[in-house]
């Protein structure tokens, strides 16, 4: 990676320390004292839980990102040390960055993939233009996709170093496209070697991830109750125990548990109880009074429900099991009440659109019992399916109103003990998750009288079989709940917006010594971050300035060295961007580390146009050795900060309130001084 | 069809032209000028040619209009229309395709095709009879049944209304901006509509109130959208089959057409993006001829209507891009032609300024200035505005009012919240239920005045009534401790370590202590943002804080809704997170003290500026918060173009009038394929022009109408749909159809190319004109069955639902989700 040095383009006139030198700075500022402070640091909290999570090979499930990161730093904690010198910065000199890299957050993990993506594809564009196809032009190929694809995995935000490798990349095949001296078979073979490389394979990659997340963890944990049923019943422990066994075609007779497959604002089963709808709701509308029906989201006796045939009156499975399929009329009987499921033209109590869903009780006021329901299986695949336990994601529909049962979300009062409003949707406004259940826990019902039955109800289900989903179904699953869970978007002490993060207008305090004032902050040395936003507009000022006299044919920079300027510009700048810029649409809580990444390629700017003001803008002997001395103060100015702020960087010295104070440059900063 | 072929075969006599010898002079001019109508099918061919000939012999400085396109080839030899590539497919293609090395044209064809000028004339009259035709048959499409029903539909339930508030100019709030409704108010007023009836909920019959005007309005606007799609598509590919095959699309699109007859924003909304489309691409055909009069009138045309669009609603924003766009590139390309002076560059720069960022803000603020100034009585919208600008409103208790300037101790007060619409302070004789924090009296805010928005401001540390005439007025300063007594019920406002009801990261805030008696858990300290210390506190223009002396945290509220017990008031908190945000900020709006003297509110009269941007603050808050609810059905935009379900306008039940909004499925569905079509094509083109493959002329020419015009609209296309995949409000299927009229103008274009070029792969030019009639004729007419299928959602259906074979809609529901 240090390679990336050499290239013209970033080697600047003053700072001739070498590679070697170089690396070792970069080691010993970030290894320096890294078993200290030995206490849980900020995410950390998070992270070395996930950890832990792996170590006991439980499930779990984090919205942030894909399992690579935090595979990477378990497998650092399984060798026992940490894997902390990744993170390659020419200056040396960055407290944000190494403060970051020390401790176990998976930005730095990000950040060194980000470069190496960058890297690799800058290595093969070079051995593009000497030996395509040669071995060195592959092995830089097929690197720029694992390193995107490992970008990806450690979190999401690494999609966008991906696009912009992608459109760089594309832009490239595009002039190779349009390169006439070679043959028709040889752009195709480019073209299908790229898209293998940057396509394929960090797809292949992905997938590769999840399937050793998922070999991995197969325990379940604590965030089992967001997957489906049957995701859930594909882990050890947990569902599964329940569910292992059970029938897989449900038949009349049948006693079910039945889960809502929306499961917001909380995973919960269809229920009901003895209390009754109150006569007359506060707001004073009245309901039918009759049993109420619920979603709850505990395991309860109350959760069981039989499924009757409408024609014939036992309720236990007959020999052999008659199941039942797509389409088919029947009664759920509520197992302890042994009430039927039911739905009338009476307001919900919460919803007043849609229609009350009660266990029917008989008050004999001409107000007679609706309780048929249609069987509609929403992932059938042909119509005469048979409904299956946990696979099977039904509607239930109404067969006098035609209204769907349906969660509506809503909390009832205390009179309905707080648990979910379930509803009888009339205008199906098509298909939405809330009205889909699926059945979870599932046996045959064998005691005809009531008494047996609720013992039999009371007792846990058989277990002999397990039933597996295939891989990609769990992929997908998780997937998608990845991407769709939402954190819930709550002010933290640290949170900040982007517009602080380029000037620098906060910090995140990670640590606090137990008894003295020794602590950990993320913050950035401020005269580098100034001096790359600088260098940022200053890059863009001169492109564009060139860019306006190349368009009136007036070139100041010779071809090669604008397609250079370009191309560092493209990477860098436009790494920058598509790091920082997508933050303003995200609507999660966010903090200073999320600038990272960003700052890393802005970073890398910077020599990229110091070098550009040394060799073009300094034309005459005496401007350029001003401007090397110009650097030079700078530096040392960048190391004296950097030197004054290193103690909220290691944290390794208790500092007084006084010097705490003289070292809040900015009123913006929190740090943490203790009143003794 | 006869235009269509007699330019094929222009094209193909064309071709035996020389070569054209590449250079700058001062006849490039007219020659343009001239260039421009040989393009068109019917300008005879022998004027066309001597025009051709006559350039030959043009000296060699003559570059200077050619600002676009590829370098022309390094020699003179190349064929003639590397010289005259056009600016984006503007008149372009037809030279193109005029020219070539394709000597193998037929002599034979040249003399049949020549027209005489009478027959010119009579073409011309051809093509103002077709858009005569096609305006016609829009306009009876639209207007058909236009009083049909005569009940609320859908939501002119909230633009009628809306309409009626400015006739009746009482101040009310929406989250778009003001021209479109105030438009419809416009038409309603001149139509004799007098503003009383009431707009309460869809299905309410209009009786003897005169709507017709304001529907008539609509439909006048939402019929114009066909004529405009015609002129657009015949200026972008100068072919008229390809303009009328996109208004049959236009005309015979049931969506389009529900759309377009109701009093709805939408249909004034589609008018200015067409009409700025229009305007936009008629002012880069003139780009020959820059500063001639009908090049100034198009390019402030095109301003004034994206004025137009942004008035009407926020999605006006993206024809505004498309023409940002093609004006940035269009300046890019002035700025590369070597030949203009950078003078004459910013001569261009500055006209565009002006015309299209100078003007468009200057309409689009002042129809702010005419809403303002109509909208003067206090109405619905004023509890969504700051106390500053309710004083403007008359009937409104802020209006001429006087109160005491500075707070004083005894002062009895309302605080509002200075973040719109989270209304006032206020606590009331109801406890927080067991388990919510400590059981005491609950604080909330609330958005209307009542007596429970009442505050004493008392000192913290003696509960003396400061109103007793032997105390001196003491003013309250900023930074003073203070204590803050619930006039109604004398409780103090109080906070403590419990967590608050709803944001369990804050502390709660309650009413606590009997008769002003409490604790110390009773004193804030006032703070005045951006104040010294020691400053008194202004009565409405003091931003002030209030800081829990015991916690350190900040009184502020999350604007988050209480359950039943809290009355669905807002959730007050104590946040222990000090930063500064609107959330913590508050102002003092009611203020009554006998011992100190009124001043007029008048001071406070905010200036223009100030009310534009409140407003625009208060829209975009009211559109953020429009948010989908978890547990409801929503439209998603991968809905659209499939068009997936559509939205109940009227009616549910077999019983009723039912009108629904759904797209004729015929058209969305040829669109969607025209879209993928185009795509593939567009990129097997541009690859092949890449590669250096040598195209045949008439190829060239249709690819570059097909690139250039086409690419135009599926940038349209792109620009009016994909940002509604980013936006977090909820979305209704209607938000597509801006989008679907530039996929309906894609489609017309891209079938004709697909067509002509097939047509020139086959040999015979009998078949090929044949092929070429038939493809053509039997788009138009399935698109038109496919009207007569669909018409009934559009114009209403009575009788049993479509799943009932006994309906006239019986089979025609294809997909299981369109439920009419």
């Amino acid at each position: 990676m240090l390679g990336f040095l050499e290239r013209p383009v970033v080697v600047t006139a003053d700072i001739n320390l070498n590679v070697v030198a170089l690396t070792a700075v970069g080691l010993l500022s970030r290894l320096w004292q890294l078993a200290y402070p030995r206490a849980v640091v900020f995410d950390e909290v998070y992270y070395g839980q996930y950890i832990s999570f792996y170590m006991k090979r439980i499930f779990f499930l984090d919205g942030s990102g894909p399992p690579f990161g935090h595979m990477l730093l378990a497998l650092g904690g399984y060798l026992g040390g940490f894997d902390g010198n990744f993170l390659w910065n020419r200056i040396g000199a960055e407290n944000a960055l190494i403060t970051q890299a020390r401790l176990m957050l998976l930005e730095s993990v990000l950040i060194f993939f980000n470069l190496l993506a960058v890297l690799s594809y800058l290595k093969f564009a070079n051995s593009q233009k000497q030996r395509p196809f040669s071995l060195r032009w592959w092995f830089w190929l097929t690197l720029t996709g694992m390193a995107c694809s490992c970008a990806v995995g450690v979190k999401y935000v690494g999609v966008f170093t991906y696009l912009l490798v992608l459109a760089v990349a594309g832009v490239h095949a595009w002039h190779l496209i349009g390169d006439r001296t070679l043959s028709h078979v040889r752009v195709l073979c480019h073209l299908l070697a790229r898209a293998a490389a940057l396509l394929v394979v960090p797809a292949l990659m992905y997938l590769l991830f999840f399937y050793v997340h998922l070999t991995l963890v197969c325990r379940s944990g604590p965030h089992d109750q967001i997957m489906s049923s049957a995701f859930q019943a594909s882990l050890e422990g947990g569902l599964a125990r329940i569910t292992q066994g059970q029938p897989l075609e449900v038949a009349y007779g049948s006693q079910v548990t039945l889960k809502n497959v929306f499961g917001k604002p909380v995973p919960c089963w269809l229920h009901s109880h003895q209390s009754t709808y109150p006569m007359i709701y506060e707001n004073g509308r009245g309901s039918s009074h009759q049993q109420q029906v619920t979603c709850y989201p505990f395991k309860d006796v109350n959760n069981w429900w039989i499924v009757k045939d409408p024609g014939r009156h036992p309720l236990v499975v007959s020999n052999p099991p008659r199941p039942v399929r797509h389409g088919d009329i029947v009664q759920l009987v509520h197992g302890m009440t042994t009430r039927f499921l039911n739905t009338h033209d009476v307001a919900a109590p919460l919803s007043p659109h849609s229609q009350e869903v009660s266990c029917y009780v008989d008050y004999n006021i001409s107000m007679p019992s609706q309780n048929l329901w249609r069987l509609d299986i929403v992932n059938r695949e042909s119509d005469t399916e048979v409904w299956k336990t946990i696979l099977s994601e039904v509607r239930l529909v109404h067969v006098n109103t035609s209204a769907v049962l349906k969660l509506s979300g809503a909390h009832l009062p205390d009179w309905g003990f707080r648990q979910l409003e379930v509803v009888g949707e009339k205008l199906s406004r098509g298909y939405h998750e809330s009205m889909v259940w699926n059945v979870e826990e599932h046996r045959y019902g064998k005691s005809q009288e009531q008494k047996e039955r609720e013992l039999e109800l009371h007792s846990p289900a058989q277990m002999d079989v397990s039933r597996n989903l295939s891989f990609m179904a769990r992929f997908l699953e998780l997937q998608w709940r990845m991407l769709t869970v939402k954190s819930d978007d709550s002010e933290h002490k640290y949170s900040s917006s982007p517009l602080d993060w380029v000037t620098l207008d906060t910090s995140i305090a990670y640590w606090l010594h137990p008894r003295t004032s020794a602590q950990i902050h993320l913050l950035g040395n401020i005269v580098i971050w100034a001096s790359a936003g600088l260098a940022t507009a200053v890059y863009a000022l001169l492109f564009f300035w060139y860019l306006l006299r190349r368009r009136r044919c007036i070139r100041d920079l010779p071809e090669g060295c604008w397609l250079r300027w370009v191309l560092a510009g493209a990477l860098c700048a436009g790494g920058w961007a598509v790091n920082y810029l997508p933050f303003f649409l995200m609507e999660k809580t966010l903090f200073l580390y999320h600038y990272l990444p960003a700052l890393t390629f802005q970073i890398l700017l910077l020599p990229v146009v110091l070098q550009h003001v040394a060799d073009h803008l300094c034309r005459s002997p005496l401007l350029r050795s001003v401007f090397g001395s110009l650097v030079v103060a700078w530096y040392s100015c960048a190391c004296h900060v950097f030197n004054t702020l290193r103690p909220l960087t290691y944290g390794d010295r208790s500092l007084s309130p006084g010097e705490l104070r003289a070292l809040r440059w900015k009123d913006t900063w929190d740090i943490l001084i203790r009143k003794y | 069809m006869l235009c269509a072929t007699s330019r094929l075969l222009a094209a193909r006599t064309a071709t035996a032209l020389p070569a054209q010898p590449r250079g700058r002079g001062p006849g490039a001019r007219c020659r343009r000028r001239e260039l421009h109508f040989p393009g068109h099918p019917e300008v005879p061919l022998g004027e066309f040619l001597a025009g051709r000939l006559a350039r030959s012999s043009v000296s060699a400085s003559r570059r200077a209009i050619l600002r676009r396109g590829r370098m022309p080839p390094a020699v003179g030899g190349g064929p003639a229309g590397s010289e005259l590539r056009p600016r984006r497919g503007r008149c372009g293609p037809q030279v193109t395709r005029a020219v070539g090395p394709d000597v193998a044209a037929e002599p034979a064809a040249r003399s049949p095709k020549r027209p005489a000028r009478g027959s010119r004339r009579f073409e011309a009259a051809g093509r103002w009879a077709l858009l005569a035709l096609v305006t016609l048959l829009s306009f009876a499409t639209r207007f058909h049944r236009l009083d049909e029903p005569p009940h609320i539909c859908w939501d002119e339930t909230h633009f009628g209304k809306m309409g009626s508030y400015y006739i009746n100019r009482t101040f009310f709030f929406d989250v778009h901006p003001p021209l479109g409704k105030m438009l419809i108010g416009l038409a309603g007023y001149l139509s004799g509509y007098d503003g009383t009836f009431l707009f309460q909920k869809p299905g309410d019959k209009y009786e003897h109130h005169n709507y017709m005007g304001m529907r008539g309005f609509c439909a006048f606007l939402g019929s114009l959208l066909v004529p405009f799609a015609y002129l657009t598509v015949l200026e972008l590919s100068r072919s008229l089959p390809a303009a009328l095959l996109s208004a049959a699309l236009l005309t015979f699109d049931t969506g389009c057409l529900t759309l377009s007859q109701y009093i709805l924003l939408d249909p004034i909304l589609m008018f200015f993006i067409m009409a700025a489309m229009l305007s936009m691409v008629k002012y880069n055909s003139c780009a020959d001829r820059p500063f001639s009069a009908p090049w100034w009138f198009w390019l402030s045309l095109t301003g004034i209507n994206l004025a137009g669009a942004l008035g009407v609603k926020f999605v006006g924003l993206f024809i505004i891009l498309q023409v940002g766009w093609n004006t940035i590139s269009d300046l890019w390309h002035l700025f590369g032609d070597l030949s203009l002076s950078v003078v004459t560059v910013g001569k261009h720069l500055t006209a565009r300024v002006l015309c299209l960022i100078v003007l468009p803000l200057t309409l689009y603020t002042a129809t702010y200035a005419v809403h303002f100034m109509v909208l003067n009585k206090s109405g619905p919208g004023d509890g969504f505005f700051s106390s500053a600008f309710q004083a403007r409103l008359s009937g409104n208790n802020l209006h001429n009012a006087s109160i005491p300037e500075h707070l004083a101790y005894g002062s009895v007060i309302t605080v509002k919240k200075l973040r719109m619409a989270i209304g006032y302070l206020h606590s009331h004789r109801h406890l927080y239920p067991e388990g919510i924090g400590a059981r005491q009296q609950q604080v909330t805010t609330y958005l209307h005045k009542d007596y429970n928005n009442l505050w004493i401001i008392k000192k913290h540390n003696t509960n003396a009534d400061p109103l007793d005439p032997s105390f001196p007025v003491e003013f309250v300063r900023h930074g003073d401790i203070i204590r803050l007594e619930h006039k109604e019920t004398s409780r103090n406002l109080h906070s403590h370590y419990h967590e608050a009801p709803l944001t369990r990261k804050h502390y709660q805030v309650t009413g606590y202590g009997i008769n002003g008696t409490g604790d110390s858990n009773d004193f804030w300290r006032i703070e005045v943002v951006n104040r010294k210390f020691g400053n008194r506190i202004k009565v409405l223009r003091s931003r002030i804080r209030l800081i829990h002396l015991v916690t350190g945290c900040v009184l502020g509220s999350s604007g988050k809704v209480l359950p039943k017990w809290g009355w669905e008031q807002l959730e007050v908190t104590c946040t222990p997170y000090l930063k500064e945000t609107l959330n913590s900020i508050w102002n003092v709006e009611d203020h009554i003290n006998p011992k100190l003297p009124n001043i007029s509110l008048d001071v406070l009269h905010p200036t223009f500026p100030e009310i534009l941007l409140e407003s625009h603050m208060v829209m975009i808050r009211g559109n953020n918060g429009l948010k989908p609810k978890d547990n409801e059905f929503t439209s998603k935009p991968w809905h659209w173009p499939i068009n997936y379900q559509g939205l109940r306008f009227s009616g549910i039940n077999d019983t009723d009038f039912r009108v629904y909004l759904l797209g004729n499925p015929v058209v969305w569905w040829l669109n969607l394929l025209s879209i993928v079509l185009y795509v593939l094509l567009g990129s097997i083109i541009a690859i092949a022009v890449q590669r250096g493959a040598h195209l045949p002329a008439e190829v060239e020419g249709l690819s570059q109408v097909l690139l250039q015009g086409g690419g135009q609209l599926l940038l349209g296309w792109m620009l009016h749909y994909f940002p509604f995949f980013l936006m977090g409000r909820i979305l209704y299927f209607h938000h597509y159809f801006p989008a679907m009229l530039f996929s309906s103008m894609l489609t017309g274009i891209l079938w004709d190319t697909v067509l002509q070029l097939c047509a020139w792969s086959l040999a015979s030019p009998f078949l090929a004109r044949g092929m070429y009639a038939a493809g053509l004729l039997s788009l138009l007419l399935g698109t038109a069955y496919s009207f007569y299928l669909f018409h009934p959602l559009a114009y209403g259906m009575v009788g049993p639902l479509a799943q009932d074979p006994r309906s006239p809609m019986a089979g025609l529901r294809w997909l299981e989700s369109w439920d009419f």
